[in-house]
């Protein structure tokens, strides 16, 4: 394809070019933590743009089903546009097979939802949690383009290079010695996640302002929030 | 106005009121349009999908937007006379960030069928799970099961129609069918080779140095299980972007068994055990 490059005399001295530039980062993190019966995921609720906040009140969560929570960050509108795709895909699902969708089920079809964007991908980091077919708490976390893993727990966002260490270390319990490896109780798994993003709140700036946690056992999903730094 | 006629443009294109269900629908279905043909993705908003995608991602450098994929690295398959040995290492990257220590890079296409990925994750597992389908079909239609070779070429046909737009795979596939072992090599440029020995990804220069010296097609099945271990782990020593826990599969004429999976740090002090007790 020919564009203004080749054709060098025309240029005009001093003239700015500007590319095409579809992406934005709005910032936000994700932590979430599955347990045996349980699933906890977290996103603070601080929205932005380069250096000025839009809102510090913007729940990054969709409940996607009984059992199913979705949170994202990224660019806020592939956000909310993959997050209607996926509702209105689940509720298709349900009048074709007349049951609702497994969290299994939905970490599968929003991984090839999003490599159907594989070309132009989607600019979200995605942390899934929820309940499985068993009763089993679950954590899926995905790559731009749609690889997906299920975990026991991950971190996603700005600060998921921050905050993934600590999960390692506190829940995983990696490349230690002598530890007692045991079930993670719902308390502990809800106190890690709001010390793990209390610390990202003091060292990422798109991260802070409050955190809200969507907690999901067998009776239905629960809301909590704490505050974090407002500045 | 008249322009805009022919373009097939309303006057009120942006605020339609009249925006209904059925618009949303068609949405729904074009959006996911890959769900009724697997092979077919939604086109980029720009021409030369490679290139535009690159500078946009290029872009990333100025804005801080930065979009990094996951990425396999170190796999190995050989034939020998008990069937095909491969191994893998399990670390996934997204640039320098290490995403995962604990990814599947062997893909579990049928019982005796298997994949490994290099390269993009997501592009990798995708078409895995298309050609699992494919190899599924198959066998619904012809009563018997794929052939490795035919099978590849399956992998071989999609990657040359998708060549140039920028997926990045290296896979190896591999089986037993009434040839015997089979193991193909197939990647993103379109090339497909038959072959007895193969290693892909960042490791592999790694891999192919201790596979090179210890690979004979008589080896006993435990001599390869080992070999094929021993050479993923010194990838993982010695590559940056391998690393996690080494998978060894076996692939025998009843079909595939996963031998092992062992952590890359117990590895290293086994052998580094062995190799002092050899000294001593």
């Amino acid at each position: 394809m020919l564009s203004i490059e080749d054709f060098p005399e025309y240029q005009i001295p001093g003239a700015k070019q500007v590319r095409f530039n579809p992406y934005e980062s709005n910032g936000g993190s994700v932590v979430a933590i599955a347990g045996d019966d349980y699933a906890i995921i977290a996103a603070d609720t601080r929205l932005s743009s380069g250096y000025s906040i839009h809102t510090r009140h913007q729940d990054k969560s969709f409940k996607l089903s009984e059992k199913t929570v979705l949170a994202s960050t990224g660019c806020w509108c592939d956000t909310l546009s993959l997050a209607s795709l996926i509702k209105a895909r689940m509720q298709m699902y349900e009048h074709l097979h007349n049951k609702k969708m497994s969290t299994t089920a939905v970490a599968q079809m929003l991984s090839i939802l999003m490599y159907n964007r594989r070309f132009f991908p989607y600019y979200v980091s995605n942390v899934l949690a929820g309940i499985d077919e068993n009763g089993e708490g679950v954590v899926y976390s995905y790559d731009p383009i749609g690889h997906c893993e299920r975990k026991k727990y991950s971190a996603g966002g700005t600060a998921g290079p921050l905050l993934q260490p600590v999960l390692d270390s506190q829940v995983g319990l990696k490349n230690q010695v002598g530890v007692e490896r045991s079930p993670i109780p719902m308390e502990r798994a809800k106190a890690i996640i709001r010390d793990t993003l209390i610390s990202a709140a003091e060292r990422d700036i798109y991260t802070g302002d409050g955190v809200i946690f969507n907690i999901i056992t067998k009776d239905g999903i629960k809301q909590e929030r704490i505050d974090l730094r407002k500045d | 106005m008249a322009l805009a006629d022919i373009c097939g443009l309303s006057e009120n294109l942006f605020n339609d009121t009249k925006f209904s269900n059925k618009d949303f629908q068609a949405d729904v279905i074009k959006y996911s349009s890959n769900f009724d043909n697997h092979y077919q993705l939604a086109a980029p908003p720009f021409e030369n999908p490679c290139e535009g995608l690159e500078k946009i991602l290029a872009n990333g450098a100025n804005d801080g937007i930065k979009i990094d994929f996951d990425h396999g690295t170190t796999t190995l398959g050989f034939r020998f006379q008990g069937g095909v040995l491969l191994a893998v290492d399990s670390r996934a990257t997204g640039g320098q960030f290490i995403g995962s220590q604990t990814m599947k890079k062997v893909v579990e296409i049928n019982d005796y069928f298997l994949g490994t990925l290099a390269g993009g994750a997501a592009d990798c597992v995708y078409w895995d799970r298309v050609l699992t389908k494919e190899c599924r079909l198959y066998e619904l239609r012809n009563k018997e099961r794929i052939s490795v070779a035919a099978a590849s070429k399956i992998m071989a046909n999609i990657a040359h129609e998708y060549k140039g737009a920028g997926l990045s795979m290296g896979m190896m596939l591999a089986g037993y069918d009434k040839r015997g072992p089979g193991l193909y090599y197939v990647d993103s440029e379109g090339s497909r080779t038959a072959g007895s020995l193969f290693s892909v990804g960042s490791g592999s220069v790694y891999a192919f140095g201790v596979l090179d010296s210890g690979y004979r097609w008589d080896l006993t099945d435990e001599e390869a299980q080992e070999l094929g271990r021993r050479a993923i782990y010194h990838a993982t020593h010695r590559d940056g972007y391998s690393g996690g826990i080494v998978r060894v599969y076996h692939i025998k004429p009843t079909g595939w068994i996963n031998i092992s999976n062992e952590d890359c740090m117990d590895l290293h002090y086994k052998y580094q055990e062995e190799k002092l007790a050899r000294l001593s």
